[in-house]
């Protein structure tokens, strides 16, 4: 069979190229929502981790209910982080699917809840080493003219790491977007799952694999290009 | 200089591993309004460890630490509101590199001071002027040289009104030829009146400015008067021998 009837029969025949339309759409739709949550529970996690780092001593000399929260919210996020990265993705989404929210129906949903709390961890350890890599003399700084802690995190810290940790974050978001294709496992019709679904349908590995390789690779060429642009225009300072 | 204690120093006392170490060993100290204090001692003397005390960057083990009557080591206290009045210089003059030298200088009045845009920057650039450092406005700090960003991380403390203003080294990360610009800027503060406790390495200027020098020495004053007393009549063997080693 030609590459044309090859690709006639992948994605033109019985309108097979809309099984990759709604895929895509999924595939999109999980990795922009749990994108989301990963970044805010990363963000606060992240925080906590390296405020109690950066604080402990000072804390534990005032004692009282501050030092104790903070320590407690530290520890819980430790905890949280070292499961998430200790396991396979694949198992914690089969789990908020078949364990969690075993009633559930939808499962985009849940995989964007198991993609979200994943990558949260991620970026939680990518914001700590941002505030953490922060010359402490910059926090001195701040305290000195008179902010709290919270301020200079605010005013002067926070808009440092957000360019620091730019590139990092980027390349969770490229890894996030890949790893949605592990969806399938729990029955959801993302690109992979369509991509497969063509395979097993036509008997044809070769069309609908490399197609689907192919969208996966251009999208993420494009949100390099729009991560660049952001990038640049954030080291605007530095020239 | 006048007779008002503003900091008042009460055997203070900074203990590490359990008091291993005593970077602080019992100083008592009084810095009157208007008048330049100046540290000096070898390193390791505690005289940074000081310095940093007096706004708290360094928590004291015991002691007290008096700033218009109210001892800023007493917890219950609102140590932000207290730095807002004591401004520090530092060595590595610790300006903020993703802002304008003006964003550096009306950050903390605007968010602080609630002062409003307009007049935080007209405060910002009649001191710029003063620094000669108005057509840098809209640099970034690295696009200055060391000695331009000092005056800059001065000028940037002087946006706050402090009473008092700290110097932590501010020469010794210098190039030479750029630590006269920065020390002229400094005795032009300490002529109109400024408050100082500075500790440095620079003699001359300690000299030339200091209306109180204090000599510091594993973590205890060991001697302290004017300029006079301290460099051209030293008592201690241990003040001989230093002056003797920098000069």
């Amino acid at each position: 069979m030609s590459l044309k009837d090859q690709f006639i029969q992948a994605f033109v025949e019985n309108g097979r190229y809309k099984l990759l339309l709604s895929g895509f759409g999924a595939t999109l739709l999980i990795t922009l929502f749990s994108a989301v949550i990963g970044v805010i529970l990363g963000f606060v996690c992240g925080m906590i981790r390296a405020t109690y780092d950066k604080n402990k001593e000072a804390l534990k000399r005032r004692g009282g209910f501050s030092y104790y929260l903070l320590a407690v919210l530290n520890f819980i996020a430790k905890i949280y982080i070292t499961v998430i990265r200790g396991t396979p993705t694949v198992i914690q989404l089969m789990i908020s699917y078949f364990l969690i929210f075993a009633m559930a129906q939808n499962g985009v949903p849940i995989a964007i809840f198991a993609f979200g709390l994943n990558s949260g961890a991620y970026v939680s350890e990518i914001i700590r080493g941002g505030v953490m890599s922060i010359d402490e003399g910059q926090f001195e700084a701040g305290r000195s003219l008179g902010f709290s802690y919270v301020q200079t995190l605010r005013y002067v810290i926070i808009p440092q790491v957000t360019k620091s940790v730019f590139p990092a974050l980027m390349n969770e978001f490229i890894t996030l977007f890949k790893e949605t294709s592990i969806s399938g496992y729990v029955g959801i019709r993302d690109l992979t799952k369509g991509g497969d679904i063509i395979r097993s349908t036509t008997y044809q590995p070769f069309m609908p694999l490399f197609l689907i390789a192919g969208i996966y690779l251009v999208s993420v060429l494009l949100l390099e290009y729009v991560g660049g642009k952001l990038e640049r225009r954030m080291r605007r300072d530095e020239r | 200089m006048n007779d008002k204690v503003l900091v008042q120093v009460r055997d203070l006392k900074k203990y590490y591993k359990n008091g291993e170490i005593k970077a602080l060993d019992g100083v008592s100290i009084d810095i009157h309004q208007g008048e330049v204090l100046v540290i000096i001692g070898p390193s390791g003397s505690g005289k940074s460890t000081l310095l940093r005390s007096l706004n708290l960057l360094e928590f004291p083990t015991s002691g007290s630490i008096d700033v218009d009557g109210v001892d800023i080591t007493n917890p219950k206290i609102n140590i932000n509101k207290h730095r807002q009045k004591m401004g520090m210089v530092f060595q590595h003059f610790n300006l903020f590199p993703n802002m304008t030298i003006l964003e550096n200088m009306t950050l903390a009045p605007m968010k602080l001071l609630h002062k409003s845009k307009e007049e935080a920057e007209k405060q910002a650039r009649e001191l710029l002027k003063r620094v000669n450092l108005e057509d840098r406005a809209d640099s970034y700090p690295r696009q200055l040289s060391g000695g331009q960003q000092q005056r800059i991380a001065i000028v940037r403390a002087l946006c706050m009104d402090p009473e008092i203003l700290l110097f932590d080294e501010p020469t010794s990360a210098l190039d030479p030829e750029m630590v006269g610009e920065v020390l002229d800027v400094m005795k032009e503060l300490a002529r109109g009146g400024m408050t100082m406790a500075v500790v440095t390495h620079e003699m001359g200027f300690a000299r030339e400015v200091a209306d109180h020098v204090v000599f510091m020495a594993d973590g205890k004053i060991v001697e302290e008067g004017s300029p006079d007393q301290i460099f051209d009549h030293p008592e201690s063997e241990r003040l001989k021998s230093f002056l003797a080693k920098i000069i």
